[in-house]
């Protein structure tokens, strides 16, 4: 387990907004409203490079809608968010994958009639093969060797070689999950965003998939992911952010967090339960 | 309509050479007025000054009279003998002088018609009395366009076939009023089972069709080219049936106008509107008022909620047809008096329909209605500046403007769309 | 009944120009629908758009070659056009505005106002004559029986066929690569699609528009055979023959347009006939007329594409296996 990045959070002081020794991305006065009800209203959050943060939050705090607006599939009213320095409002959603912001979906998206492999090779940014003109020359064969040669060590290491040629959607429910997380790996993300990466996942899946998290935190990404289910949150984040009501209402080590009446009230004044 | 002109060209062209004259020259033609037989004018033809025949127009409009041989007539239409409020579009050219028929021709002579304005227009008379026509068409267009949106908001399918059950009633009340194999009631008495019959149509094609589709999980893709394949079927079953004529109701096929003001209507458009115009009202009281109507809206709103609320989807999903196949059947009715009834009647009123439902917002019931009156004063009001021939092209227009700009339409969500 | 002759002229549709012609409209099709998922139901307006740039082009004085390049061009531009403002609309939204754009050109197409570019109602003739006097074939019919072609029908066949093959050899190799996987995988869920950093819009367009360009080369086929251009040609029906022909294939498989087109056009030709036959030899008594015969045939075509959706949505060449997990 790699204790560099709770090291480097060791000092910070746990309140909303703390700022981070290197953030790799800062989001200010980022809000988002849908008709009169404030969804996303976040004043200040910096991520820590190279840590897992946890994003919680009772239902309906906004989490998702952050990571939407965040990612360019949703528009922002008001605010701005730098991804490495660089301001990311107003680009849309491809852009900022391209940038190296990756995120899953809550409910998984398996390109359902595109083999696993395809699914994998698809993720694989700055392929000359895509372009139209480059799809006509045939001097993508090598790339793709290359890519396709990638893919399969990755999909060895999520035990999802035997099925490479089938239809992703012959897939079950864990496997999908197993394959999204393979796939943005193969988008080479900087910043990885998790959507609930273990909602639906039986318990055995989940300590695999927890234990690929880790492995992709100690390669270098950056990962932050939404969670319900607070045991896992608490074995293997680096950091917590609370979210209530579209704002951010704490922040901290795992430990500290748990423990803030802040965050117990805002579960359980909803009548949510803080794990199921 | 493109369609309907080259049918009557046609059929114009084609009964005016029907007469069996000996020496196989004959001059005739059919007298219309927008889509209308004009019967009992009389006609004379004339060669050198001497009167060579005549004849009196049929019920279906059409004369004939035979001459001798070729050469050069005269072919003279009795303004007098013209019904109440009808005239001559060129009231100079009442006299053809020459009409040249060569041998063995069946020579087709038009007098085109046109109303009688007991003033001369101005140009604020003219727009009044195509905001009136506008209304007339654009209530029948919203009564049709209703059904098609209640169907859409309850299964989430854009029915491509909605033009031929408005087509179905129609032809139904046809059979039941004009036909010469059929009962020959009175047209107002034919409405009820006409209707009664798409009703079940509606009912039949969502028992029999849809819902046996919808259960094996087939999508609304692939639900829509069903549906287009359907129009294709049933519009040349229709055609089959039916012919590629127009055909007219015994009853108010052709009626004067009377004026109110400055607007100049035949009756039965006034009739039309006032129908049309009580069924939305009807319709809109029953979505509010009736248990139905709150259980189609809520399914309509979210269909899973709906059921797990113990409303029982699938039988909403009838009644809906149902109703919206009634309303389609009413319209198409109302469109038969107010014009003809032909095969493809419902398929040349569909993309006008879609313009409706898109315009008062996909899935609205009233903004369907209002999108359908807005349609159609829109389009019969651009005559004034258009030519005729972009009609359609107006109602088109609107469709994609709306789609561009404002894609939920005048009433719509906006989460519905993209 | 002659029997032979039915099937000979049934053989001989489905291998004539209007099935190459269905074929090329079905590939530019399959190029939007079959893998891209578009739902252009306006496909039509693409086959006017390559008629009516070769029509006019010579109409107004150009040379055959340069009409061609219009045609094409128009078509590319209409996939343009089309595509900027609606592409973020759903999918049976866009099938409403494609219908609804097909209708409003060949209604303009056919106005009087627009009869000194595309002469109105009446339409262009006879502006093919110089690609027939590049006919090789020497004067005569080919064929055996009642199978044979004239010597211009048959260049129009082979020329025709040869287009057919070359679209498809380069669909293939497209689609086969990394381009046509992103086509793909739009088609199964744009937002996978662009959370891995594709540019879905550039490539909505870019199908839009070679599916387009393909489809015109369907009109510019069927104009050069039939030395005519008329708005009433263009009427939305043809979108759906080229969506039966299809879905009969198996939208999604290359070779679909091929086989959608030989059987489609085999099987309303023997149909035709067999009809025919049967009113002739008064086997139908007086049910159905020989007039009737033509509205039956369009019916039947119908009720085939509601059977083919209902029963059999994969077509001849898709797999049960890859329909099952279609989650669209």
């Amino acid at each position: 387990m790699n204790d560099e990045p709770r090291r480097r959070l060791a000092g910070i002081a746990p309140r909303p907004g703390a700022p981070k020794p290197d953030p790799i991305l800062i989001v200010e006065g980022t809000s988002r409203a849908f008709g009169g009800l404030r969804a996303v209203d976040v004043e200040w959050l910096e991520v820590e490079r190279g840590a897992i943060t946890a994003l919680i939050g009772p239902n309906g705090a906004g989490k998702t809608t952050l990571f939407n607006v965040l990612t360019g599939f949703d528009r922002a009213d008001a605010g701005t968010w730098t991804f490495d320095g660089v301001p990311l409002r107003g680009r849309r959603a491809h852009q900022v994958a391209r940038a190296g912001m990756i995120r899953t979906f809550q409910l998984t998206k398996a390109l359902a009639r595109l083999t696993v492999l395809e699914n994998m090779l698809l993720a694989v940014p700055g392929q000359r093969g895509e372009r139209f003109t480059g799809a006509l020359a045939r001097t993508w064969r090598g790339q793709e060797s290359r890519n396709r040669r990638r893919a399969q060590l990755l999909l060895d290491r999520f035990g999802l070689s035997p099925m490479s040629g089938q239809f992703a959607g012959t897939l079950s429910g864990g496997q999908r999950k197993l394959l999204e997380m393979a796939r943005s790996l193969m988008a080479d993300p900087r910043l990885l965003m998790l959507d609930e990466p273990m909602a639906g996942v039986n318990p055995a899946l989940r300590r695999s998939l927890l234990d690929h998290i880790e492995e992709i935190r100690n390669e270098g990404a950056t990962v932050v992911f939404i969670e319900h289910d607070m045991d896992v949150v608490m074995g293997i984040s680096d950091w917590v952010v609370v979210m209530a009501q579209g704002r951010v209402i704490a922040e901290g080590p795992p430990a500290v967090v748990g423990r803030d009446p802040v965050v117990i009230d805002a579960y359980l004044g909803r009548g949510a339960k803080a794990d199921r | 309509m493109p369609t309907a002109a080259a049918y009557l060209i046609t059929a114009a062209l084609l009964l005016g050479s029907a007469g069996s004259s000996d020496s196989g020259e004959s001059i005739g033609g059919t007298l219309n007025h927008e889509g209308q037989p004009v019967a009992g004018v009389t006609i004379t033809v004339s060669l050198s000054d001497r009167a060579v025949g005549s004849a009196e127009s049929a019920a279906d409009g059409t004369w004939e009279i035979p001459v001798r041989g070729p050469g050069v007539y005269q072919v003279e239409i009795d303004v007098a003998s013209l019904p109440e409020g009808l005239a001559l579009r060129d009231p100079d050219r009442s006299v053809l002088t020459a009409v040249e028929v060569q041998a063995g021709q069946h020579k087709a002579v038009v007098f085109p018609m046109g109303e009688r304005q007991a003033e001369q227009s101005a140009a604020i008379t003219r727009l009044l009395n195509l905001v009136a026509k506008g209304l007339t068409y654009g209530a029948i267009v919203a009564l049709a366009s209703v059904g098609l949106s209640l169907i859409f908001s309850v299964t989430g399918l854009i029915n491509f076939a909605h033009g031929e059950v408005v087509t179905f009633g129609a032809v139904i009340a046809w059979l039941l009023n004009a036909s010469p194999a059929g009962p020959r009631l009175h047209v107002l008495w034919a409405v009820l089972p006409a209707l009664a019959l798409t009703g079940f149509m509606g009912a039949g094609l969502e028992r029999g069709l849809f819902r046996p589709l919808r259960r094996r999980r087939t999508g609304n893709v692939a639900l829509i080219v069903v549906s287009i394949g359907l129009s294709l079927f049933l519009r040349h079953i229709y055609l089959l049936f039916l012919g590629g004529a127009p055909r007219a109701y015994e009853q108010y096929a052709v009626q004067a106008q009377q004026s109110w003001g400055p607007i100049s209507l035949p009756p039965k458009d006034v009739m039309i509107l006032v129908v049309a115009l009580a069924a939305l009202v009807g319709v809109g009281l029953m979505l509010q008022r009736t248990r139905l109507g709150t259980e189609m809206r809520a399914v309509a709103d979210n269909k899973d909620l709906a059921e797990a609320s113990g409303i029982n989807v699938d039988r909403v999903i009838l009644h809906t047809w149902v109703l919206g196949a009634t309303l389609a059947g009413l319209g198409g009715i109302l469109l038969g008096i107010t014009q003809t009834v032909q095969w493809d009647m419902g398929f040349v009123l569909l993309l006008t329909m879609f313009a409706a439902v898109v315009l008062g917002g996909i899935g609205t019931a009233y903004g369907a209605a209002l999108g359908g009156l807005i349609i159609g004063v829109a389009t019969e009001t651009s005559t004034f500046w258009l030519p005729v021939e972009f009609k359609v092209v107006v109602a088109l227009g609107v469709l994609i403007l709306v789609l561009l700009v404002r894609p939920q339409g005048l009433f719509g969500l906006k989460e519905r769309v993209g | 009944m002659d029997l032979l002759r039915i099937l000979t002229d049934s053989l001989r549709a489905a291998v004539g120009v209007s099935a190459a012609a269905y074929a090329l409209a079905a590939a530019g099709l399959n190029v939007h629908f079959g893998y891209t998922g578009l739902l252009n139901f306006g496909h039509v307006a693409f086959m006017m758009m390559g008629a009516y740039g070769t029509a006019v082009t010579v109409d107004q004085g150009g040379p055959l070659w340069l009409g061609l390049l219009v045609g094409v061009a128009a078509a590319a531009l209409l996939g343009l056009l089309l595509g900027i403002p609606t592409l973020r609309l759903r999918a049976d939204y866009l099938a409403i505005v494609t219908i609804a754009t097909a209708e409003i050109l060949r209604l303009v197409a056919r106005s009087h106002t627009a009869e000194p570019l595309t002469r109105g109602v009446f339409g262009i003739q006879q502006f093919a004559d110089p690609f027939y006097a590049l006919n090789p074939i020497p004067l005569g019919r080919y064929g055996f029986g009642s199978f044979n072609f004239s010597h211009r029908q048959l260049w129009v066949v082979l020329v025709g066929w040869a287009v057919v093959a070359l679209v498809l050899l380069l669909l293939t190799a497209l689609m086969r690569s990394p381009w046509g996987r992103v086509l793909r995988a739009i088609r199964e869920d744009e937002d996978a699609a662009r959370s891995l950093g594709k540019n879905v819009f550039a490539y909505k367009i870019q199908s839009l528009v070679l599916g387009g360009v393909i489809g015109s080369l369907a009109g510019v086929l069927l104009a050069v055979d039939t030395q005519a251009v008329n708005p009433d040609t263009f009427v939305s029906i043809l979108t759906f023959y080229a969506y039966t022909v299809l879905i009969l294939g198996g939208a999604g498989r290359i070779l679909a347009p091929i086989v959608g087109a030989l059987v489609f056009w085999f099987l309303l030709q023997l149909s035709d006939g067999l009809l025919r036959g049967a009113v002739e030899a008064g086997w139908l008594g007086s049910l159905i007329e020989a007039s009737d015969v033509a509205a039956i045939r369009f019916a039947l075509v119908g009720l085939g594409l509601v059977l083919l959706m209902a029963l059999r949505p994969q077509g001849i060449l898709g797999s049960r296996q890859e329909l099952l997990t279609d989650e669209r």
